[in-house]
C-alpha cells in the first residue's frame, strides 16, 4: 500500500485523468508571486480559459414533463446566475405542487403502461444510449455545469461529467440482470420514485439517482437544486434525443416546498434525497407513516487522519484535495484534519506552502483549482462559521491571494488550535475551510474521528497496511479512503453512517435501494 | 419435598389450597430482562393478564426509565457483540435454539395460555426453533451476500463490508408472539446488533420464557433486553431515544406508526417496518415466506474502503 506514485509527483485524486491540464503545483507561478512579477515577465501567468460558447444555454427553460417542455402552472420564472460573475444565465420555470402532480401522473402512467412492461434488455439499451449521448456531449455538459455551479472546469470536465456518464453505463448493464442482484428473491421496481438533489454536483447527483432508478424499472420525478438547474434541463434534452418514452424521466424545477410535494404524494413509492441533514429529517418526517421506501444521503464532517509514518507530500496533496475539491462544497469533504502531534508542525507548514500555490479564481480557466462558491447564501454561511471559529479561539490562516472582484469567491482557509467543541469542528461548513486537530495515539485518533454526529467518509494516511485496516474497521464512516481521498466510482457504494443518512448509492447496494423483493 | 409430606401439608390447608393430592404450583413472576438480570419494573407497576386456560399473570409494565436502563445495558454490550467473529455469533444463536428445544413444553404452554390450541402451539414452537437455526447460519454469509469487492476504474482495491448499526429497538409482532419475535430478534442479532425488544402486549409470555432461555445461553448479558408493557406508553420514547440507532416497527400498531417514524427521523434512526399494506398477522412469519431478512438488512451499514494498489 505504499505510495502509488513517486512523492515528487504527488497523487491528485480527481485530476489524474487529465494529462493536458497541468496541476496547480506545476503551474508556473502562484497568484501572490504572479502579482509581484511584471506582466512582461516570461513567467507571468497566462490564463487558459475554456470557451463559453460550448454551452448552448437558452434564455428560458420550462419543466420537463411527459417528454415535453411545459410552462409551470404559476407562469413564474426564477433566474439562475453564474456564481463566478453574478450574471444571469437563464430563466427557469418556478414549479409548484400542481406541476409536481402533473409530473407524477406522467411518471405513474409511464411506469404502469410502458417502463415496467418493457423487456429489461430494451430498458438497458436506453440507458446505454443515454450514457453514449452524455459522452458525446460531454464538453457542453462540462461548460454548462461550470457556468451554473462555479466549480472549476477541470473538475466538471474530468470528474462530474465522465462519472455521470459512467453511472448510466454501469447501471445499464444491471437492467436486464436484476435476478442476479437479489438471488433467490424476485426483485420488482417500486413504481414512481421522487428524487431531490443538491447543487454541489448537479449532474453527477442526477446520474446517481436516475441511472439505478431506471435500471430497476422505476420511473422518475426529479427536482434539481434551485441554483443549479441547467445540466438537469440539458439532460432532459438528452432523454428526448435518446427517444426515451415520455414520462419515464420528469425533471421539474422549483422551490423546496415543491420537493416536499413530490415526496409526500401517495403515488410516489420511493423517495431519495441528497442534501442537508436538517432537510433530510424534514422529508423523513413528512412521509412518516406512508409506507414509502427512503434513502438519505446527508451531511458530513469527515476526518482526514494523518499518521506520523505517512508519505507526507502525498498526504499533503490528499488533504488539499480532500478539502478544496469543489471549493469544499462536498458532503464527504475532509473538513477535519487529524494530524499526529509528532509531525503536526512540519505537516502544517507544508500544507500552508501548498495552499499558497492553489489557484483561486475563474472556474472557466483550465488551471483553476478553487472556483466560485455556489451562491451568496452559501458565502454567508461560510463567513458566519469562520467567524465563529475565530470567536471561539481557533487560529485562522489564509494564503495571500487575489480574488476576482466580481463573483462569489472564498479564500482557502486553515484553522489550527481547534477544539472538538468548536462549531468549525462539529458543523458542516461546505466551503474551503479546514479545521486542524492533533492527536497522540491511534486510539485517540479513532475516538476524535468518530466524535461527530455524522459518519459519511474518512481518510487514513499511513504507510502501515495493518494500521489502515485496523483503523478503517473502527471508523464509523460509510466510505474510508486510505492514502487517497474523494474517489468515486459507479461500481462502489457511497453513503453514510449515523446522521449522514442511510442507504447507499452506487454499486449493487445502490441498486438494492431501487428494488423491492417479494 | 417428598410426596408424603406434601400430602400431609395440603391436608392441613385444604380450605385455601388445591384439593386432593395436587401439589401447589409455583407460579412464575413474569419480569423484565435488562442487562442479564430480571428486575421488576422500577415503577412497581404490573398489568393483570387473563390466561386462556384460567388464572392470571401479573406482567411487569415497563416504564420509560426501564427503557432507558435497557438502552444503557444494550449500548454497553454492543461493542463486544459486534466484535465476536461471525462464525461464533452463529454458534451462539444455534445454542439458543438448543436451549429452546429443551424448553419446548414451556413455550407451548405459554402459547396455549394465550389461546393457541395444543397442536398449533407445538407447531409454532418447532417453527420458531427452526427459524433460529436458519438465522444461525447467516452471520458468516452476510458479507458474501451483501458486500463484496468493487471493480473500480482506477488502480484501487475497494471492498464493501456490512457492519452492524448498533442498538436496535424491536417492537415485536403483536400477533406472532413467538415465531415473529424470534424472526425479528434473530435477524438483528445475526447482523451483529444488540436489541431492546418490546414484547407482544397481549401475548407476552413467550418473550418472558425467551428471556429466561437467553439468560442461561451464551448470549452475553445486555445483548438482548426484553421489556413487557404498553405500546402506547413506550413507543414515543422508544422511537425518540437518541441512543437507539434503529427501530424495527413491525409490531407497531397502525395508529402509532407515523408518530414513531417521525420520532425516529429526529436522529436519523434506521427504520424497518411491515411492507406497506401488510397486516400484523400471525401467519406473517410462517413457512419460507416468513424467512424475512429485512429486519437483518435494515440495520447493516455498508462500509467501503479504498486502497491504492499501484499501477
Amino acid at each position: 500500500m505504499s505510495s502509488e506514485q513517486p512523492p515528487k509527483r504527488p497523487e491528485r485524486a480527481v485530476k489524474r485523468a487529465a494529462p493536458s491540464a497541468p496541476t496547480a503545483a506545476a503551474a508556473p507561478a502562484a497568484p501572490h508571486v504572479a502579482s509581484a512579477l511584471a506582466a512582461s515577465s516570461p513567467w507571468a501567468y497566462s490564463p487558459a480559459p475554456e470557451s463559453k460558447e460550448l454551452a448552448l444555454i437558452r434564455p428560458r427553460y420550462g419543466l420537463f414533463i411527459d417528454g415535453q417542455e411545459r410552462a409551470p402552472a404559476s407562469g413564474e420564472v426564477v433566474v439562475t446566475y453564474n456564481p463566478a460573475t453574478e450574471e444571469p444565465l437563464a430563466e427557469v420555470a418556478k414549479g409548484g405542487a400542481e406541476d409536481a402532480d402533473r409530473a407524477i401522473t406522467a411518471a405513474d402512467r409511464a411506469h404502469r403502461k410502458v417502463w415496467s412492461k418493457m423487456e429489461p434488455r430494451e430498458r438497458a439499451k436506453y440507458l446505454y444510449r443515454i450514457s453514449r449521448i452524455m459522452q458525446e456531449r460531454s464538453r457542453e455538459f462540462a461548460v454548462t455545469e461550470t457556468l451554473d455551479s462555479g466549480k472549476p472546469i477541470r473538475e466538471s470536465r474530468d470528474v462530474d461529467v465522465p462519472l455521470a456518464a459512467a453511472h448510466f453505463w454501469y447501471y445499464a448493464g444491471w437492467a436486464d440482470k436484476l435476478q442476479y442482484a437479489v438471488p433467490g428473491r424476485r426483485p420488482e421496481s417500486h413504481g414512481v420514485v421522487g428524487q431531490v438533489i443538491p447543487w454541489n454536483f448537479p449532474l453527477l447527483m442526477l446520474a446517481w439517482k436516475i441511472a439505478p432508478a431506471l435500471a430497476a424499472g422505476n420511473t422518475v420525478v426529479l427536482k434539481p437544486a434551485s441554483t443549479t438547474p441547467l445540466t438537469a434541463l440539458l439532460f432532459a434534452e438528452v432523454c428526448q434525443q435518446a427517444d426515451l418514452p415520455p414520462g419515464v424521466v420528469n425533471i421539474i424545477t422549483g422551490p423546496g416546498e415543491m420537493g416536499m410535494a413530490i415526496a409526500t404524494d401517495p403515488r410516489v413509492a420511493k423517495v431519495a434525497f441528497t442534501g442537508s441533514t436538517s432537510v433530510g429529517i424534514k422529508i423523513a418526517q413528512g412521509i412518516a407513516g406512508q409506507g414509502k421506501a427512503l434513502t438519505l444521503e446527508l451531511g458530513g464532517k469527515a476526518a482526514n487522519i494523518v499518521f506520523e509514518d505517512a508519505a507526507l507530500d502525498q498526504a499533503v496533496e490528499g488533504v488539499i484535495n480532500g478539502i478544496f475539491f469543489n471549493q469544499g462544497e462536498v458532503c464527504c469533504a475532509g473538513s477535519r484534519l487529524l494530524v499526529q502531534e509528532s509531525i503536526a508542525e512540519e505537516f502544517i507548514a507544508r500544507l500552508k506552502e501548498r495552499m499558497t500555490t492553489l489557484r483561486v479564481g475563474d472556474p472557466m480557466d483550465k488551471n483553476t483549482d478553487v472556483g466560485a462558491i455556489n451562491s451568496r447564501a452559501q458565502m454567508e454561511t461560510i463567513g458566519e462559521l469562520v467567524a465563529s471559529g475565530v470567536a471561539e479561539g481557533a487560529k485562522l490562516w489564509q494564503p495571500e491571494c487575489v480574488l476576482p472582484t466580481r463573483g462569489w469567491f472564498y479564500k482557502p482557509t486553515l484553522f489550527t488550535g481547534v477544539a472538538q467543541s468548536h462549531r468549525i469542528a462539529r458543523e458542516e461548513i461546505f466551503g474551503p475551510v479546514l479545521s486542524t486537530i492533533t492527536f497522540r495515539t491511534v486510539d485517540e485518533a479513532i475516538e476524535k474521528a468518530n466524535n461527530t454526529a455524522y459518519g459519511l467518509s474518512a481518510g487514513i494516511w499511513t504507510e502501515k497496511g495493518s494500521r489502515i485496516l485496523q483503523v478503517a474497521a473502527q471508523l464509523k464512516a460509510g466510505v474510508v479512503w486510505a492514502n487517497t481521498f474523494n474517489r468515486f466510482d459507479p461500481t462502489s457504494p457511497f453513503g453514510g453512517y449515523k446522521e449522514s443518512g442511510y442507504g447507499r448509492e452506487g454499486g449493487l447496494q445502490g441498486l438494492h435501494a431501487y428494488l423491492r423483493s417479494s | 419435598m417428598g410426596k408424603k409430606s406434601s400430602k400431609r401439608e395440603s391436608a392441613l390447608i385444604t380450605a385455601v389450597a388445591a384439593p386432593d393430592d395436587a401439589r401447589l404450583e409455583i407460579r412464575r413472576t413474569p419480569k423484565l430482562y435488562i442487562g442479564g438480570a430480571f428486575p421488576r419494573s422500577e415503577s412497581g407497576r404490573t398489568d393483570v393478564l387473563q390466561l386462556a386456560r384460567g388464572g392470571s399473570a401479573n406482567v411487569a409494565r415497563a416504564s420509560r426509565k426501564d427503557l432507558r436502563e435497557a438502552v444503557k445495558a444494550a449500548r454497553g454490550a454492543a461493542p463486544g457483540w459486534a466484535a465476536r467473529n461471525a462464525s461464533l455469533r452463529g454458534q451462539i444463536l444455534y445454542r439458543v435454539a438448543e436451549l429452546m428445544e429443551g424448553r419446548a413444553a414451556q413455550f407451548r404452554d405459554d402459547l396455549m395460555a394465550h389461546g393457541y390450541g395444543k397442536s398449533e402451539a407445538t407447531e409454532e414452537v418447532a417453527a420458531s426453533i427452526d427459524r433460529l437455526v436458519w438465522f444461525a447460519g447467516w452471520p458468516d454469509k452476510i458479507p458474501a451476500v451483501l458486500g463484496g469487492t468493487n471493480p473500480v476504474a482506477s488502480s484501487h482495491f475497494v471492498f464493501t463490508i456490512p457492519e452492524p448499526t448498533g442498538v436496535v429497538a424491536i417492537v415485536a409482532p403483536e400477533r406472532s408472539p413467538l415465531l415473529g419475535l424470534v424472526t425479528r430478534l434473530a435477524g438483528v442479532l445475526a447482523g451483529g446488533n444488540v436489541a431492546i425488544l418490546l414484547a407482544s402486549e397481549a401475548s407476552p409470555l413467550p418473550a418472558v420464557t425467551l428471556a429466561e432461555t437467553l439468560a442461561v445461553s451464551d448470549v452475553p448479558a445486555g445483548v438482548v433486553n426484553i421489556l413487557t408493557g404498553r405500546r402506547s406508553e413506550l413507543m414515543p420514547h422508544l422511537a425518540r431515544h437518541a441512543d437507539i440507532d434503529g427501530v424495527d416497527l413491525w409490531g407497531c400498531p397502525d395508529d402509532l406508526l407515523a408518530d414513531a417514524e417521525r420520532g425516529a427521523a429526529e436522529h436519523v434512526a434506521r427504520v424497518a417496518r411491515r411492507p406497506h399494506g401488510e397486516k400484523d398477522r400471525g401467519s406473517a412469519f410462517q413457512g419460507e415466506r416468513g424467512e424475512r431478512i429485512d429486519g437483518m438488512t435494515a440495520f447493516l451499514e455498508m462500509k467501503t474502503v479504498w486502497h491504492p494498489i499501484g499501477s
